[in-house]
């Protein structure tokens, strides 16, 4: 146990001290755990054996990054993507399949050899590019989304690769390595002794139950959990979901990832959509930066050292290739400008697939054991090499980009506004809602009452639910980006306390507020709202102008009076805000609650008597007909002095 | 028998001296359509169709208002705005108002005798009109000289009001039996000139 905490810390630590740091100079998030990995690994030694072990753990990051990436992607968006997907994505894997297979046979090595090394390298970093994409926001440019769609790709032509690969076994690998492996046992497997049409049926009936389970059984289950109101509850469903689905598609054979993201995109339409992402994310972030890290670690300097050459050849060689390939086939999809080069850069890597695929090529004995120690050198250094390549990108393409076609940056800009978050869909945050979406801007909408969010999908109001008030939700709802806020919350004191953070978090977001009172109210302009409504004061005012109406005044007289008193309202809104601020100073002080509402009353009662006498309201002044003998006036000017 | 449609546009109705009672003067006269705009339109969000419609349901199209620094109150210009559409009221395909008779019932502050080239508004009130004058014309109505009422700040003290009134509703039982037209009115510079002359013949 002892051991286990000694090493926990260690890793923890390691983390600590060097993902802030590469963050800080600009490096991103990878790179520093890369870092901290080579740090407690070969350099240090703190580390060493059980890295292995930890990583196949560790890999389960990737499962739920690509369940959070498959929530992004509506199953609609997904179909929209299926050209990008099967005409990128495939010839990027066949191309640098090929060319690659052609060069290791050019080296001298045999065909099957050469082959299964092709795959091996075709495959690029999902853990990598898609948290870095995450992290410099690139996700929705246009080359970010087709890196996506081939890393997509690569995922599913995983499953062919693991089929095709025993076949390409070496015999005089299989003659020696069967002495060895007689007594390994295979792994847990539910497909192993199936013949293929039987395996293929159980594969799609494990897809399609998935597909299934997420569509019909997902909802009444959360919906069950929530009603329990136990948060950590939650948590453990949304973990034995993810799990659960691994675990699944393990045992028939199939990529856990790809598996997570199908769970993925159809649980996007859910409204616990970003409820299971806030959740997921840190397991998910955790469990990726020890992947990272064990990458780091996993570096052997012995190893390194003695084929130092060979290994950084050919890390340059395969970098360099991808690389072409990549952008060959960004002219020929009509990629253009900085995208191009994303695409190219990003995907040059070899990626964690590769080490699967290089344990699992030895264990069939397609690839020799020492060739393997070497590939898999060559994939951990061109993942550590990537994070360079996004500074590149950054720091010299971007800028070269931006200085030519600035015009063009601009307006793509304009076109990707943030969306407007809806925190609240009760019968107020509605209407907001309606307004938004029927003159076609994007809202996301957060409720902490479920039976409230069922009630307004009914409706085709799409909203999710969550409590707004925890930063994690409304980071996944995008609060980065948004430009404006919408607080209907019914909560006083939580409306208070999310506008308070928003303001502090994300100054650059605008805060609509709705309050109950004028003290509610007072205290949200505190808060940092930048515009607030008292809830009733409209209707009020609009039952009183019909009441007035009633009596016999004219529409438009009332019409006036409506805006007077509107008026009177906001000419002092200023000074009662103030006379609030000091008088509820003080009252804190002597906590005597009543004297704040007898103090305010006599202030804006003071304000209204002052206008009475003054009469200067609109109400006074308009329309008012120039007085009787105006006309003679006039004349007589006139005949004095004819103008 | 002619369908009159009045729209009466007054902001202030409840300081009205003239107006007002000029307009209630025609509610109670039978078979005459009475619209206040600024009654049902108070935000002046002025529903465009509903007035298309009244239009082309009627045969004599009246605007009754002070004049407003010699035109209409803001109301009545954005009525105009909004409702005399491109393809409604003119345009190759505008032809619903054709041939409809149009004038305004106005009350001004000034005595008739500043209405004059010679006067302190050195225009005549037709000649003021002339924006209303061409939207009839481009509109294919039928101009007619406006019922004018001058000095109206004190028609009440000097008792004229209740003959406008009077002549404004017998004026308006003439309309409705097809009895005046703009030839008929044509050379008169208000229709109370004209009023007056057929009084005379008589």
């Amino acid at each position: 146990m002892t051991a286990y905490f000694i090493q926990a810390f260690i890793y923890l630590c390691a983390a600590v001290i060097a993902v802030p740091l590469a963050k800080r100079l600009g490096l991103g998030s990878v790179l520093g755990y890369l870092v901290a990995g080579v740090i407690i690994g070969p350099v240090t030694g703190l580390v060493g054996q059980e890295t292995a072990t930890i990583q196949h753990f560790a890999e389960f990051g990737v499962v739920m990054m690509l369940f959070v990436v498959g929530m992004e992607l509506e199953p609609q968006m997904l179909w929209n993507m299926k050209a990008r997907l099967l005409g990128l994505g495939g010839a990027q894997v066949a191309i640098t399949t090929a060319l690659i297979a052609w060069a290791a046979i050019t080296m001298g090595q045999v065909w099957s050899i050469a082959l299964a090394i092709g795959l091996i390298f075709a495959l690029s970093s999902t853990a990598i590019v898609l948290q870095t994409f995450q992290e410099k926001q690139l996700s929705r440019t246009e080359g970010g989304r087709s890196a996506f769609s081939i890393l997509l790709f690569q995922d599913i032509a995983v499953i062919p690769m693991l089929a095709l690969i025993p076949l390409l076994a070496l015999p005089e690998l299989v003659n020696t390595g069967a002495a060895h492996s007689s007594g390994h046992h295979d792994e847990l497997s539910l497909v192993a002794n199936l013949s293929g049409w039987t395996h293929a049926v159980v594969v799609i009936a494990a897809i399609v139950g998935v597909i299934a389970g997420g569509h019909y059984l997902a909802h009444p289950l959360f919906r069950y959990v929530v009603k329990s109101g136990l948060r950590e509850v939650f948590t453990a469903t949304a973990l034995m979901l993810v799990i659960g689905i691994a675990a699944l598609m393990s045992l028939v054979g199939l990529s856990p990832a790809l598996g997570a993201f199908l769970a993925g995109v159809v649980l996007a339409n859910s409204e616990f959509r970003h409820e299971l992402e806030s959740t997921i994310e840190p397991f998910k972030g955790l469990l990726l930066g020890l992947f990272f890290i064990t990458v780091g670690a996993g570096i052997s300097f012995s190893l390194l050292l003695e084929h130092a050459g060979t290994i950084l050849a050919l890390t340059l060689c395969v970098m360099h290739l991808k690389a072409a390939v990549l952008y060959g086939l960004a002219l020929i999809f009509r990629i253009r400008g900085t995208d191009r080069w994303l695409l190219t850069l990003s995907l040059a890597q070899a990626g964690e697939f590769g080490f699967v695929l290089l344990g699992y090529s030895t264990q069939n004995h397609v690839l020799p054991t020492e060739l393997a120690q070497i590939l898999s050198m060559v994939v951990a250094i061109s993942m550590f090499l990537t994070p360079g390549l996004f500074i590149l990108f950054d720091r010299i393409i971007v800028p070269r980009f931006t200085q030519k076609n600035n015009q063009q940056q601009k307006e793509d800009d304009i076109d990707q506004q943030g969306p407007v978050i809806i925190s609240g869909i009760g019968r107020f945050g509605q209407i907001v809602n309606r307004m938004l979406t029927a003159n076609g801007y994007q809202t996301v909408i957060l409720d902490h009452n479920l039976s409230q969010v069922e009630t307004v999908r009914q409706f085709e109001i799409k909203s999710f639910f969550g409590d707004s008030t925890r930063p994690d939700l409304l980071h996944t709802a995008g609060i980065e980006s948004a430009r404006l806020l919408v607080v209907t919350i019914d909560d006083k004191e939580k409306a208070i306390s999310l506008v308070r953070h928003v303001k502090k978090a994300y100054p650059h977001v605008q805060i609509l507020a709705r309050a109950f009172d004028r003290g509610h109210n007072y205290e949200l302009k505190r808060a940092g709202a930048d515009w607030i409504v008292s809830e009733t004061y409209h209707s009020a005012l609009e039952m009183g102008g019909e009441a007035l109406k009633s009596m016999g005044l004219h529409p438009f007289r009332v019409e006036q009076m409506k805006a007077a008193m509107l008026e009177k309202e906001q000419r002092h809104e200023a000074e009662m805000y103030e006379a609030w601020k000091k008088i509820d100073e003080d009252i804190k002080f002597s906590h005597q609650y009543t004297r704040l509402f007898i103090e305010l009353e006599k202030a804006l009662s003071e304000a209204i008597n002052y206008d009475r006498y003054d009469r200067h309201t609109r109400s006074e002044h308009g329309w008012v007909p120039p007085p009787k003998g105006y006309a003679r006036q006039i004349e007589k000017e006139f005949r004095d002095d004819p103008c | 028998m002619k369908n009159i449609l009045i729209l009466f546009a007054h902001p202030s109705p409840h300081r009205s001296e003239v107006n007002l009672p000029l307009f209630q003067a025609c509610e109670d006269t039978p078979g005459i359509t009475c619209v206040d705009l600024y009654a049902e339109y108070p935000t002046f969000n002025i529903d465009i169709s509903r007035e298309q419609q009244r239009l082309v349901n009627h045969d004599v199209v009246v605007f009754m208002f002070p004049l407003y620094w010699y035109s209409t109150p803001s109301l009545l210009k954005e009525w105009q705005d909004l409702v005399l559409e491109h393809d409604f009221a003119y345009g190759s395909k505008g032809k619903a108002l054709q041939d409809k008779l149009f004038f305004c019932a106005l009350t001004a502050g000034g005595a008739e005798k500043g209405y004059q080239h010679e006067g302190y508004n050195h225009f005549t009130i037709r000649e003021l009109l002339s924006p209303m004058e061409q939207m009839a014309n481009i509109t294919r109505m039928r101009y007619l000289p406006p019922y004018a009422l001058f000095g109206a700040r004190t028609a009440v003290e000097e008792q004229r009001l209740d003959q406008h009134i009077s002549g404004f509703i017998q004026l308006l039982d003439d309309f409705k039996a097809g009895e005046i037209d703009h030839i008929s009115t044509a050379d008169f510079i208000t229709l109370n000139e004209f009023v007056r002359s057929q009084e005379a013949d008589i």
